[in-house]
């Protein structure tokens, strides 16, 4: 964000670097069940993102001064691969992968009818295979498959979306370059059917009017990839006849 | 099951419940609508509607049959793995010897198994279990196989129906835990059998014809059993 380039981002016919229009999302891939140990499991791949989610639980709360007595908690980790972005990155969680794991766990958690179980916790773990802008709210998408999948009650799916400013045009899902030289990047999560919002950071800025766009352009990605969502989810039981 | 065939109706969590009825288990109301909590099948019974999840944990319910695995031993106590979310402590008074203070590990040890019921559940979700009961006991041998326990009614059958005809077939002793854990004792061959059965069951559990298709199934495998 914010380096200053002479990259055009968007040419003279107004297509992005990558040949999409301002709204439209790259291409997403999405299976559900892939992994047999975890109760739950999700793999994304969305543009260059390679994404595995993983759900356990819910399971007694260690250490037991975590646990909470009329609710379960949530804990996402959210993790980048020391081999998924161009160079290597230190193993470990860094500041952005605890502040990542701390959002996405409370956005999470804002679907699940927690109440349900006291005492436990839900854990949540998204792995970043390889990375392409927007691992966060892709991982989000991973995530509420999973948690889906391991048969967690949940208010409805939650889905993530980045919206983004480059060469002061509104677009919708940002690429690697687009998030490197554009001027904003807004990730969100979105409850598609009640279209609120779980999750909005926003990086660069943007005056209130494109915001408002932005934020409409994400609620009506976010309806498409629902409908991904669900297809995902019936796949893995439809086939099965 | 009637003789309707196919997959029965798969719903989301936050999807829209068009069926009519008053809301059940599985579902939430919001502004006057039905909403399903979880990813499984829409289910109507007496009027009301329920979702039955596809997959997810045991949640534990007063007066269920679960078969448990020992995990700690305390002087007055043995903590029971039951498949929930939390583990149940089996008390010296709720088994059927007389322990002295301290010798529970000559009773049961860790790793063994153990038939009981639940006898008392808590919001908190505390479980309390108890082996003080006609035909609850230690398992020995067998071999035991893990399902989803909302399958579990699917491998029981109406009435039993589903049970009782894969015992038929197999000459084979099968307890069916609540918790989806199903020990099964016979001959080598029949327990290969069943767990074939049961594994058709647990992935065809959303269809109809169900009890048809495993009839067929256990008659081929009998049928190679003797020969031709």
């Amino acid at each position: 964000m914010g380096i200053k380039s002479d990259i055009r981002l968007i040419d003279d016919n107004g297509l992005r670097i990558d040949g999409r229009l301002p709204n439209q999302l790259r291409p997403i891939k999405m299976e559900v069940g892939v992994l047999d140990r975890a109760d739950g499991s999700a793999y994304i791949e969305w543009g260059g993102n390679k994404i595995m989610a993983a759900v356990y639980g819910p399971r007694e709360a260690y250490p037991k001064h975590v646990q909470e007595a009329e609710k379960a908690i949530i804990r996402a980790r959210y993790s980048m691969a020391p081999f998924s972005v161009d160079e290597r990155k230190r193993p470990g969680p860094d500041r952005r992968a605890v502040e990542l794991s701390k959002v996405i766990s409370e956005a999470l958690e804002s679907v699940i009818f927690v109440e349900k179980y006291p005492r436990t916790s839900i854990d949540v773990y998204i792995e970043v295979l390889q990375a392409d802008a927007g691992t966060r709210v892709a991982g989000i998408t991973a995530a509420s498959l999973a948690l889906a999948d391991a048969g967690i009650p949940m208010r409805d799916l939650v889905v993530g979306c980045a919206v983004g400013k480059i060469d002061g045009v509104v677009v919708l899902d940002l690429n690697k370059e687009e998030d490197n030289y554009g001027e904003a990047d807004v990730p969100m999560a979105i409850l598609p059917r009640t279209r609120e919002i779980a999750l909005l950071q926003m990086d660069g800025d943007m005056t209130y009017e494109e915001l408002t766009g932005a934020i409409e352009m994400a609620m009506e990605a976010a309806q498409t990839i629902h409908k991904m969502q669900i297809e995902a989810l019936k796949r893995k039981y439809v086939e099965v006849e | 099951m009637n003789e309707k065939r196919g997959v029965r109706k798969i719903v989301v969590p936050g999807e829209l419940i068009k069926e009519m009825g008053k809301p059940g288990k599985g579902v939430f109301v919001e502004n006057g609508k039905m909403y399903s909590a979880y990813l499984g099948v829409v289910e109507i019974r007496a009027g009301y509607v329920n979702v039955i999840p596809l997959s997810g944990c045991y949640v534990p319910k007063k007066g269920d049959k679960v078969i448990g695995k020992i995990i700690d031993i305390a002087p007055m106590n043995w903590v029971v793995d039951i498949n929930a979310p939390y583990y149940a402590p089996l008390h010296v008074n709720d088994v059927p010897w007389h322990v002295d203070f301290g010798y529970t590990a000559r009773y049961l040890s860790i790793g063994d198994v153990i038939l009981a019921k639940v006898s008392n559940v808590n919001e908190l979700g505390q479980v309390w279990i108890t082996m003080k009961e006609q035909g609850l006991r230690k398992l020995e041998g067998g071999h035991i196989i893990q399902i989803s326990p909302f399958k579990v009614p699917r491998v029981i059958g109406k009435g039993g129906s589903m049970i009782q005809m894969l015992k038929e077939y197999t000459g084979c002793r099968i307890y069916v835990g609540q918790n989806g854990m199903i020990w099964i004792s016979g001959s080598p061959e029949g327990i290969i059998t069943v767990i074939k059965a049961i594994r058709m069951i647990e992935s065809e559990a959303h269809t109809y014809g169900l009890t048809d298709r495993i009839k067929a199934f256990l008659e081929e495998e009998r049928g190679e059993e003797h020969g031709n």
